[in-house]
């Protein structure tokens, strides 16, 4: 069956089947989860292989050569595929991709993604359904356009870097680089290299240039709370979860939690670093036990936020001078859908910040779900996975039982832009952070509602 | 309902990791990949994988299913774990399974299936098979009390749970096999025995696997009735092999259940609604 389009290409039809952008740890788990619930899957992806930002081969992958795990095994896993027990607790990268691609392989979901292809055009058509219009990635070959009952939004959000406008950077002599293009420590060996932002990837190349540039200087806004990656001789996270098992609430965990940090990592203001002007858990938590380690070995210079840039210096806040040769941008990266209308997800200013549900469900679109834009202070693939069963589940009800699915749509409609964590920050770092415990156990309640159970 | 709830939250799981433990998987896989599943078996207390190896493991990989059977740690040639809970058994097999290269059907017998049960709600398996399942509870230390008092009181302070060659082979079973497969049952943990009957439910099955329950009418250990309890959990009926003992896969005629379990199979069941 097929009908055409207002400029008169031809729409395939392709009936009750959804439609997944991305074969990344999202997509996958996705396509992995609509399949399990009976639904024809069509899941479209630009590279030709799986495991999207974190497949290396992949010219959007940000992963560099030392990119290891943030948060340990079991909170990074997929709840229902769990990574074999003899890996560390901290995998590497590469371990990382060939979990993705077992995944793949273990659930036979690669016959389901068309490798290669990308996406151009997503537009809602009457009946809550959805035109998707692809072509051959880099655009060889013509478009197509079919029409699914669903979409997945799984496209990821860590590829679009974002680069702060700084006065004068134009002019300066130097190299600069945003982190997405680091890959490896020989770009920094034997160079003056100025890390600029205190993400968890700014914190990784700090300690790389600290171990192969001849001088290094880490640039951040504010302090942050640098936490080991290990106490008491257990994955922090796992110690940090112990007390949310125990229903311990956040200002007591917050005092714990400094604390555990004044007796292991100490007083970071000796070192030169600025004192912390909030409480964990306000900001992203950062997992590095090396930095204040090479900060104290006098190989990492902390310094202030950039103010401009000379035409060979770098000009501080605090109106010091250095001379980097190397100016690394760890500033991280902006969700981007350039090929859906912003007003689709919420955002109708054109802010890029879409506004939804649960992170993931907008109002007026009961057939369409964002999945794994999260910024989670843990892992964020096992939050994907229940967010695509969430959805599994609404969409069977649709056809069961409508009303459930109605009251569904309002809950959306009056939740949205809902918070699932500590007050932050004000950052675009910020704009999807959730804290674990109490995204999933808001995703849960929504479950059982939607069950009524 | 709490127990027929999914659960996302497991926080005391996410922060207290499992610890791994060296485990032994045997394996018969056929010379021509067939896109059949793989099969996991899972065996019951005092037993390893040895018990699947004798017969099962060859025969499905004959009729074009990859085999493996697992040793619960503690268990055969697994690492020894006198401390082991069942959540460390059921961890064994959810790694077994995710191991394989592909979706597997767990296949769990005697105190085995339990573990199936539970692993059931930590990955999606194809298809799930309980034979002579001992899904635990009072009735079944019940029943083993009255049948082989000397060998379960002693298990109620703590020793191993003994189970004797009349529970387990029917009398067709040469006696030089029935001894020598009694003389390699080693024994489950001390607190792995204790949640057989105190543990807590297992949580619903992800993946909505469809279930087969099989077993005999004349298991000294899984009495009909609680065969007939256990299907009626996965809205089924058992499928009964009269004249058997409890260990149906050493058992003289284990050719009888293995092949109704892969007929099934073959058939592809389809996955319940819901």
């Amino acid at each position: 069956m097929s009908s055409s389009t207002d400029l008169g290409r031809p729409v395939s039809d392709r009936g009750d089947t959804v439609c997944v952008i991305g074969a990344g740890a999202s997509g996958l788990t996705a396509v992995k989860n609509l399949r399990e619930h009976g639904f024809g899957v069509d899941c479209y992806e630009r590279e030709t292989g799986v495991g999207g930002a974190w497949n290396w081969r992949h010219d959007r992958s940000p992963v560099y050569a030392s990119t290891h795990l943030i948060s340990s095994r079991p909170f990074t896993q997929f709840p229902d595929f769990p990574m074999p027990d003899d890996w560390p607790d901290y995998p590497h990268h590469a371990q990382l991709l060939s979990y993705f691609e077992r995944y793949a392989d273990h659930f036979d979901l690669r016959q389901h993604i068309w490798f290669g292809t990308e996406v151009v055009r997503v537009e809602p058509v009457e009946g809550d359904r959805w035109d998707v219009t692809t072509r051959s990635t880099g655009g060889y070959g013509p478009e197509r356009t079919s029409r699914y009952a669903a979409v997945v939004l799984a496209n990821g959000h860590n590829w679009s870097p974002k680069l702060p406008r700084y006065e004068g950077l134009e002019q300066f002599r130097g190299e600069v680089m945003h982190a997405s293009s680091y890959k490896d420590p020989a770009q920094l060996r034997g160079k003056r290299v100025l890390v600029v932002g205190a993400g968890n990837t700014g914190c990784d190349i700090a300690v790389e240039a600290a171990q192969q540039a001849s001088h290094c200087w880490h640039s951040t806004r504010r302090g942050y709370w640098y936490a080991p990656k290990y106490v008491f001789g257990r994955p922090a996270d796992q110690v940090n979860d112990t007390l949310l098992a125990l229903r311990v609430p956040l200002r007591v965990r917050q005092w714990l939690y400094h604390w555990t940090l004044r007796l292991t990592v100490g007083d970071l203001t000796r070192f030169g670093l600025p004192k912390p002007d909030h409480r964990v858990y306000e900001t992203h938590p950062i997992a590095n036990s090396q930095l204040v380690y090479y900060v104290g070995h006098g190989e990492i210079t902390p310094v202030s936020d950039v103010a401009r840039f000379h035409d060979r210096t770098v000009e501080l806040t605090d109106g010091r001078q250095i001379d980097p040769e190397l100016v690394v941008f760890a500033t991280g990266y902006l969700p981007r859908f350039e090929f859906l209308e912003g007003r689709v997800l919420g955002d109708e200013e054109g802010s890029g910040r879409p506004r939804l549900w649960l992170n993931a469900f907008a109002a007026g679109h009961p057939t369409l779900a964002v999945v794994g834009l999260v910024q989670p202070d843990s892992g964020i693939f096992a939050i994907s996975h229940w967010q695509s069963v969430l959805f599994a589940r609404l969409l069977t009800l649709r056809t069961s039982r409508p009303e459930r699915a109605a009251t569904f749509g309002r809950k959306v409609a009056a939740g949205l832009g809902e918070r699932y964590s500590a007050k932050v920050k004000d950052s675009t770092r910020h704009w999807f952070e959730v804290g674990h415990a109490d995204y999933l156990r808001a995703l849960q309640r929504a479950l059982y509602d939607l069950e009524g159970k | 309902m709490t127990a027929e709830r999914v659960r996302v939250v497991r926080a005391w799981e996410w922060a207290r990791p499992e610890r791994p433990a060296r485990r032994e998987l045997l394996s018969a896989v056929p010379e021509l990949e067939q896109a059949k599943p793989p099969l996991l078996f899972v065996p019951g207390f005092g037993h390893g994988a040895w018990a699947f190896a004798e017969h099962w493991l060859g025969h499905a990989a004959s009729r074009g299913f990859p085999a493996y059977a697992v040793s619960l740690r503690g268990h055969g040639g697994s690492e020894p774990a006198p401390d082991a809970t069942l959540r460390a058994y059921t961890h064994d097999v959810v790694q077994a399974a995710a191991g394989l290269p592909r979706q597997a059907v767990l296949v769990g017998h005697g105190a085995g299936a339990r573990v199936v049960t539970h692993a059931l709600a930590r990955y999606p398996a194809r298809a799930a098979v309980l034979v002579a399942p001992v899904l635990g509870g009072w009735a079944t230390f019940g029943t083993a009390l009255r049948r082989n008092p000397v060998g379960t009181l002693p298990a109620v302070f703590g020793a191993g749970l003994r189970l004797n060659r009349r529970q387990l082979f029917s009398r067709d079973l040469a006696d030089a096999d029935a001894r020598r497969y009694v003389s390699q049952l080693g024994r489950a943990s001390r607190r792995a025995q204790w949640q057989l009957l105190t543990g807590r439910e297992p949580e619903p099955a992800v993946g909505r696997p469809p279930v087969l329950v099989l077993g005999s009418p004349d298991d000294r250990v899984v009495p009909a009735s609680a065969l007939t309890r256990a299907a009626r959990r996965y809205a089924s009926a058992p499928l009964l092999f009269p004249g058997m003992g409890h260990d149906l896969m050493l058992d003289a005629r284990w050719r009888e259940p293995i092949d109704a379990i892969l007929d099934w199979l073959d058939k592809d069941p389809a996955r319940p609604l819901g």
